[in-house]
Protein backbone atom coordinates (compact mmCIF):
# COMPACT_ATOMS: atom_id res chain seq x y z
CA UNK A 1 0.00 0.00 0.00
CA UNK A 2 1.87 3.06 -1.14
CA UNK A 3 1.73 6.42 1.46
CA UNK A 4 -1.02 7.74 -0.54
CA UNK A 5 -3.53 5.61 -0.27
CA UNK A 6 -2.45 5.06 3.64
CA UNK A 7 -3.32 8.69 3.75
CA UNK A 8 -6.71 8.18 2.25
CA UNK A 9 -8.04 4.96 4.54
CA UNK A 10 -6.55 6.75 8.02
CA UNK A 11 -8.72 10.27 7.30
CA UNK A 12 -11.71 8.14 6.84
CA UNK A 13 -10.80 6.24 10.25
CA UNK A 14 -10.89 9.80 11.66
CA UNK A 15 -13.91 10.34 10.68
CA UNK A 16 -15.34 7.73 12.76
CA UNK A 17 -14.91 10.10 15.45
CA UNK A 18 -17.10 12.32 14.00
CA UNK A 19 -19.86 9.69 13.72
CA UNK A 20 -18.75 8.97 18.09
CA UNK A 21 -19.72 12.89 18.54
CA UNK A 22 -22.90 12.72 16.98
CA UNK A 23 -24.18 10.09 19.62
CA UNK A 24 -22.65 12.03 22.07
CA UNK A 25 -24.09 15.16 20.91
CA UNK A 26 -27.52 13.24 20.69
CA UNK A 27 -27.12 11.94 24.19
CA UNK A 28 -27.05 15.59 25.53
CA UNK A 29 -30.02 17.14 23.69
CA UNK A 30 -32.12 13.36 24.11
CA UNK A 31 -31.27 13.03 27.95
CA UNK A 32 -31.94 16.97 28.21
CA UNK A 33 -35.62 16.94 26.48
CA UNK A 34 -36.48 13.62 28.55
CA UNK A 35 -36.35 15.20 32.01
CA UNK A 36 -37.36 18.77 30.39
CA UNK A 37 -40.52 16.82 29.48
CA UNK A 38 -40.77 15.79 32.92
CA UNK A 39 -40.53 18.85 34.75
CA UNK A 40 -40.83 21.67 32.27
CA UNK A 41 -40.77 24.62 34.40
CA UNK A 42 -36.76 24.39 35.48
CA UNK A 43 -36.18 22.86 31.51
CA UNK A 44 -35.35 26.85 30.95
CA UNK A 45 -32.74 27.84 33.76
CA UNK A 46 -30.56 24.40 32.24
CA UNK A 47 -30.45 26.00 29.27
CA UNK A 48 -26.80 27.43 29.81
CA UNK A 49 -25.70 23.71 31.15
CA UNK A 50 -27.24 21.88 28.07
CA UNK A 51 -25.45 23.86 25.81
CA UNK A 52 -21.83 23.40 27.36
CA UNK A 53 -22.37 19.81 27.32
CA UNK A 54 -23.39 20.30 23.77
CA UNK A 55 -20.16 22.35 23.40
CA UNK A 56 -17.67 19.75 25.12
CA UNK A 57 -19.45 16.68 22.99
CA UNK A 58 -19.68 18.25 20.25
CA UNK A 59 -15.57 19.45 20.29
CA UNK A 60 -14.21 15.84 20.46
CA UNK A 61 -16.09 15.23 16.73
CA UNK A 62 -14.53 18.27 15.55
CA UNK A 63 -10.97 17.61 16.57
CA UNK A 64 -11.68 14.06 14.79
CA UNK A 65 -12.46 16.22 11.54
CA UNK A 66 -9.32 18.37 12.39
CA UNK A 67 -7.14 14.82 12.25
CA UNK A 68 -8.70 14.06 9.41
CA UNK A 69 -8.07 17.15 7.47
CA UNK A 70 -4.09 17.29 9.14
CA UNK A 71 -3.63 14.19 7.33
CA UNK A 72 -5.46 14.96 3.75
CA UNK A 73 -4.10 18.44 3.64
CA UNK A 74 -0.80 18.80 5.55
CA UNK B 1 -16.11 10.95 -10.99
CA UNK B 2 -14.81 9.65 -14.64
CA UNK B 3 -15.98 12.93 -16.13
CA UNK B 4 -14.18 14.96 -13.51
CA UNK B 5 -11.17 15.01 -14.56
CA UNK B 6 -12.65 16.66 -18.08
CA UNK B 7 -14.58 19.18 -16.38
CA UNK B 8 -14.05 21.91 -14.03
CA UNK B 9 -13.06 19.51 -10.94
CA UNK B 10 -14.70 21.83 -7.44
CA UNK B 11 -12.47 22.06 -5.15
CA UNK B 12 -13.62 22.20 -1.69
CA UNK B 13 -10.95 24.46 -0.57
CA UNK B 14 -10.57 27.05 -2.60
CA UNK B 15 -13.37 29.19 -1.45
CA UNK B 16 -10.96 29.41 2.01
CA UNK B 17 -8.20 31.52 -0.38
CA UNK B 18 -7.34 34.56 1.14
CA UNK B 19 -6.85 36.48 -1.48
CA UNK B 20 -5.27 40.34 -1.64
CA UNK B 21 -7.68 42.96 -3.17
CA UNK B 22 -5.71 46.05 -2.23
CA UNK B 23 -1.86 46.48 -2.03
CA UNK B 24 -0.46 43.44 -3.02
CA UNK B 25 2.89 44.80 -2.62
CA UNK B 26 2.81 46.55 0.90
CA UNK B 27 5.52 45.12 3.18
CA UNK B 28 5.98 45.82 7.09
CA UNK B 29 9.11 44.38 8.43
CA UNK B 30 8.79 41.86 5.77
CA UNK B 31 5.51 41.11 6.81
CA UNK B 32 2.72 41.70 3.68
CA UNK B 33 -0.11 44.00 4.94
CA UNK B 34 -2.38 43.75 2.09
CA UNK B 35 -6.27 44.48 2.13
CA UNK B 36 -7.38 41.13 1.55
CA UNK B 37 -10.89 39.72 1.06
CA UNK B 38 -10.69 38.99 4.48
CA UNK B 39 -10.37 41.96 5.93
CA UNK B 40 -13.05 43.42 3.23
CA UNK B 41 -15.71 40.87 5.12
CA UNK B 42 -14.73 42.22 8.13
CA UNK B 43 -14.90 45.65 7.82
CA UNK B 44 -18.58 44.46 6.23
CA UNK B 45 -19.58 42.72 9.36
CA UNK B 46 -18.82 45.45 11.07
CA UNK B 47 -20.47 48.31 9.15
CA UNK B 48 -23.64 45.59 9.13
CA UNK B 49 -23.58 45.54 12.83
CA UNK B 50 -23.08 49.45 13.15
CA UNK B 51 -25.55 50.25 11.32
CA UNK B 52 -27.84 47.49 13.21
CA UNK B 53 -26.98 49.23 16.57
CA UNK B 54 -27.51 53.22 15.50
CA UNK B 55 -30.66 51.95 14.05
CA UNK B 56 -31.93 50.97 16.98
CA UNK B 57 -30.48 53.00 19.70
CA UNK B 58 -32.86 55.78 19.78
CA UNK B 59 -34.26 55.31 23.20
CA UNK B 60 -37.69 55.90 22.26
CA UNK B 61 -40.00 55.07 25.55
CA UNK B 62 -42.16 52.95 22.99
CA UNK B 63 -40.04 50.72 21.20
CA UNK B 64 -40.33 50.45 17.15
CA UNK B 65 -39.37 46.87 16.08
CA UNK B 66 -35.69 47.90 15.05
CA UNK B 67 -35.33 49.00 18.83
CA UNK B 68 -36.93 45.69 19.99
CA UNK B 69 -34.91 43.71 18.05
CA UNK B 70 -31.09 45.35 19.19
CA UNK B 71 -32.82 45.60 23.03
CA UNK B 72 -33.88 41.43 22.77
CA UNK B 73 -30.26 40.90 21.46
CA UNK B 74 -28.44 42.91 24.50
CA UNK B 75 -30.92 41.73 27.00
CA UNK B 76 -29.97 38.11 26.01
CA UNK B 77 -26.21 38.46 26.33
CA UNK B 78 -27.01 40.62 29.92
CA UNK B 79 -29.67 38.12 31.43
CA UNK B 80 -26.28 35.67 29.96
CA UNK B 81 -23.72 37.11 32.13
CA UNK B 82 -26.25 37.74 35.07
CA UNK B 83 -27.03 33.90 35.15
CA UNK B 84 -23.66 33.14 34.64
CA UNK B 85 -21.42 35.36 36.65
CA UNK B 86 -23.59 37.29 38.93
CA UNK B 87 -23.87 40.97 39.60
CA UNK B 88 -20.11 41.37 38.76
CA UNK B 89 -20.83 40.14 35.03
CA UNK B 90 -22.39 43.38 34.02
CA UNK B 91 -19.65 45.40 33.39
CA UNK B 92 -18.46 42.64 30.69
CA UNK B 93 -21.55 43.01 28.89
CA UNK B 94 -20.20 45.41 25.92
CA UNK B 95 -17.16 43.06 25.12
CA UNK B 96 -19.52 39.47 25.44
CA UNK B 97 -22.30 41.28 23.74
CA UNK B 98 -19.30 42.97 20.69
CA UNK B 99 -18.02 39.45 20.32
CA UNK B 100 -21.41 37.63 19.88
CA UNK B 101 -22.61 39.97 17.14
CA UNK B 102 -19.75 39.87 15.42
CA UNK B 103 -18.93 36.20 15.22
CA UNK B 104 -23.29 35.95 14.52
CA UNK B 105 -23.52 38.32 11.57
CA UNK B 106 -19.91 36.90 10.48
CA UNK B 107 -21.21 33.71 10.29
CA UNK B 108 -24.30 34.67 8.57
CA UNK B 109 -22.67 37.27 6.07
CA UNK B 110 -20.38 33.90 5.06
CA UNK B 111 -23.69 31.81 4.13
CA UNK B 112 -25.38 34.99 2.69
CA UNK B 113 -26.26 33.14 -1.37
CA UNK B 114 -24.85 36.17 -2.82
CA UNK B 115 -22.62 33.89 -5.39
CA UNK B 116 -25.71 34.13 -8.16
CA UNK B 117 -24.75 38.21 -7.94
CA UNK B 118 -20.92 37.41 -8.75
CA UNK B 119 -19.75 38.22 -4.71
CA UNK B 120 -18.84 35.31 -3.15
CA UNK B 121 -18.89 36.32 0.42
CA UNK B 122 -15.88 34.88 2.68
CA UNK B 123 -16.30 33.16 6.24
CA UNK B 124 -13.39 35.10 8.20
CA UNK B 125 -14.88 32.56 11.07
CA UNK B 126 -13.66 29.46 9.13
CA UNK B 127 -9.86 30.30 9.40
CA UNK B 128 -8.01 29.79 12.86
CA UNK B 129 -6.24 32.90 12.95
CA UNK B 130 -9.35 34.85 13.24
CA UNK B 131 -11.19 32.79 15.66
CA UNK B 132 -7.81 32.11 17.72
CA UNK B 133 -7.56 35.81 18.20
CA UNK B 134 -10.76 35.99 19.60
CA UNK B 135 -10.33 33.43 21.64
CA UNK B 136 -6.94 34.98 22.93
CA UNK B 137 -8.63 38.32 23.54
CA UNK B 138 -10.99 36.32 25.66
CA UNK B 139 -8.40 34.10 27.46
CA UNK B 140 -6.02 37.56 28.15
CA UNK B 141 -9.25 38.84 30.00
CA UNK B 142 -9.62 36.50 31.97
CA UNK B 143 -5.73 36.42 33.55
CA UNK B 144 -5.79 39.91 33.87
CA UNK B 145 -8.85 40.22 35.48
CA UNK B 146 -8.35 36.59 37.60
CA UNK B 147 -4.21 38.26 39.00
CA UNK B 148 -5.59 41.62 39.40
CA UNK B 149 -8.63 40.82 41.33
CA UNK B 150 -6.77 37.48 43.41
CA UNK B 151 -3.21 38.07 43.03
CA UNK B 152 -1.58 35.14 43.39
CA UNK B 153 -4.75 33.47 44.87
CA UNK B 154 -5.93 32.94 41.48
CA UNK B 155 -3.60 29.58 41.24
CA UNK B 156 -6.34 28.22 43.80
CA UNK B 157 -8.45 27.89 40.45
CA UNK B 158 -5.92 24.35 40.34
CA UNK B 159 -7.24 23.17 43.17
CA UNK B 160 -11.38 22.81 43.68
CA UNK B 161 -12.08 23.42 46.96
CA UNK B 162 -12.40 20.16 49.26
CA UNK B 163 -9.75 18.27 47.48
CA UNK B 164 -8.20 15.75 50.18
CA UNK B 165 -4.15 16.88 50.03
CA UNK B 166 -2.73 13.59 48.28
CA UNK B 167 -5.04 14.12 45.05
CA UNK B 168 -3.91 17.98 44.67
CA UNK B 169 -0.63 16.80 43.57
CA UNK B 170 -2.51 15.01 40.69
CA UNK B 171 -6.03 17.48 40.11
CA UNK B 172 -3.99 20.36 39.93
CA UNK B 173 -1.70 19.31 36.86
CA UNK B 174 -4.92 18.22 35.00
CA UNK B 175 -6.97 21.28 35.87
CA UNK B 176 -3.46 23.09 35.01
CA UNK B 177 -3.68 21.47 31.48
CA UNK B 178 -7.27 21.75 30.79
CA UNK B 179 -6.72 25.55 31.75
CA UNK B 180 -4.09 26.08 29.07
CA UNK B 181 -6.18 24.28 26.47
CA UNK B 182 -9.31 26.63 26.87
CA UNK B 183 -8.39 29.32 24.69
CA UNK B 184 -7.30 26.36 21.32
CA UNK B 185 -10.54 24.34 22.00
CA UNK B 186 -12.39 28.26 21.62
CA UNK B 187 -11.09 28.78 18.92
CA UNK B 188 -10.74 25.87 16.97
CA UNK B 189 -14.85 24.86 17.72
CA UNK B 190 -15.86 27.45 15.82
CA UNK B 191 -13.38 27.42 13.12
CA UNK B 192 -13.60 23.81 12.47
CA UNK B 193 -17.83 24.01 12.69
CA UNK B 194 -17.55 26.97 9.93
CA UNK B 195 -15.54 25.38 7.75
CA UNK B 196 -16.69 21.80 8.02
CA UNK B 197 -20.34 23.21 7.62
CA UNK B 198 -18.73 25.21 4.15
CA UNK B 199 -16.70 21.88 2.80
CA UNK B 200 -20.24 20.15 3.40
CA UNK B 201 -21.79 22.42 0.87
CA UNK B 202 -19.21 22.58 -1.56
CA UNK B 203 -18.55 19.27 -1.81
CA UNK B 204 -22.71 18.21 -2.08
CA UNK B 205 -22.59 21.10 -5.06
CA UNK B 206 -20.29 19.32 -6.74
CA UNK B 207 -22.31 16.32 -6.52
CA UNK B 208 -25.17 18.11 -8.46
CA UNK B 209 -22.94 19.82 -11.04
CA UNK B 210 -21.02 16.63 -11.54
CA UNK B 211 -24.08 14.45 -11.45
CA UNK B 212 -25.86 16.68 -13.98
CA UNK B 213 -22.63 16.74 -16.33
CA UNK B 214 -22.51 12.99 -16.67
CA UNK B 215 -26.14 12.87 -18.13
CA UNK B 216 -29.55 13.30 -17.23
CA UNK B 217 -29.82 9.61 -15.22
CA UNK B 218 -26.94 10.44 -12.81
CA UNK B 219 -28.34 14.07 -12.91
CA UNK B 220 -31.68 12.26 -11.31
CA UNK B 221 -30.39 10.00 -9.28
CA UNK B 222 -27.55 11.59 -7.72
CA UNK B 223 -28.18 15.38 -8.63
CA UNK B 224 -31.86 15.81 -7.04
CA UNK B 225 -30.90 14.27 -4.02
CA UNK B 226 -28.10 15.73 -3.27
CA UNK B 227 -29.64 19.02 -3.90
CA UNK B 228 -32.67 18.71 -1.35
CA UNK B 229 -30.23 17.73 1.10
CA UNK B 230 -28.06 21.06 0.56
CA UNK B 231 -31.13 23.02 0.96
CA UNK B 232 -31.39 21.30 4.56
CA UNK B 233 -28.22 21.54 5.24
CA UNK B 234 -28.08 25.08 4.46
CA UNK B 235 -31.24 25.47 7.13
CA UNK B 236 -28.89 23.21 9.42
CA UNK B 237 -25.96 25.87 8.52
CA UNK B 238 -27.74 28.71 9.98
CA UNK B 239 -29.03 27.39 13.20
CA UNK B 240 -25.10 26.23 13.86
CA UNK B 241 -24.10 29.97 12.98
CA UNK B 242 -25.95 30.89 15.95
CA UNK B 243 -25.08 27.88 17.75
CA UNK B 244 -21.59 28.43 17.65
CA UNK B 245 -21.64 32.03 17.77
CA UNK B 246 -23.60 31.55 21.38
CA UNK B 247 -21.25 28.64 22.66
CA UNK B 248 -18.23 31.16 22.14
CA UNK B 249 -19.56 33.90 24.29
CA UNK B 250 -21.05 31.36 26.53
CA UNK B 251 -17.70 29.83 27.14
CA UNK B 252 -16.38 33.06 27.38
CA UNK B 253 -18.50 34.57 30.44
CA UNK B 254 -17.82 30.86 32.26
CA UNK B 255 -14.25 31.79 31.71
CA UNK B 256 -14.49 35.29 33.14
CA UNK B 257 -16.95 33.85 35.84
CA UNK B 258 -14.04 31.71 37.34
CA UNK B 259 -11.85 34.78 37.17
CA UNK B 260 -14.37 37.16 39.15
CA UNK B 261 -15.69 34.48 41.55
CA UNK B 262 -12.88 31.60 41.94
CA UNK B 263 -14.43 28.50 42.90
Amino acid sequence: MDLEAAKMIGAGLAAIGAGMAALGVGNVFGSFLESALRNPGAADGQQGRLFIGFAAAELLGLLAFVVAMIILFV
Amino acid sequence: MAVAGETAKVDPMYQFTVKPLLGENLDIAGYNIAFTNSALWMLITAVVLWVFMIGGMKRELVPGRWQMTVETFTGFIDDMLEANVGKAGRKYVPYIFSLFMFILLANLLGLMPLGIFGVHPFTFTSHFTVTGIFAIISFAIVLIVGFAKHGLHFFSLFVPSGTPLPMVFVIAPIEFISFLFRPFSLGLRLFVAMMAGHVLLEVLSSFVIDGWNAGAGFGLLVGVPSFLLMVAICALEILVAGIQAYVFALLSSLYINDAENLH
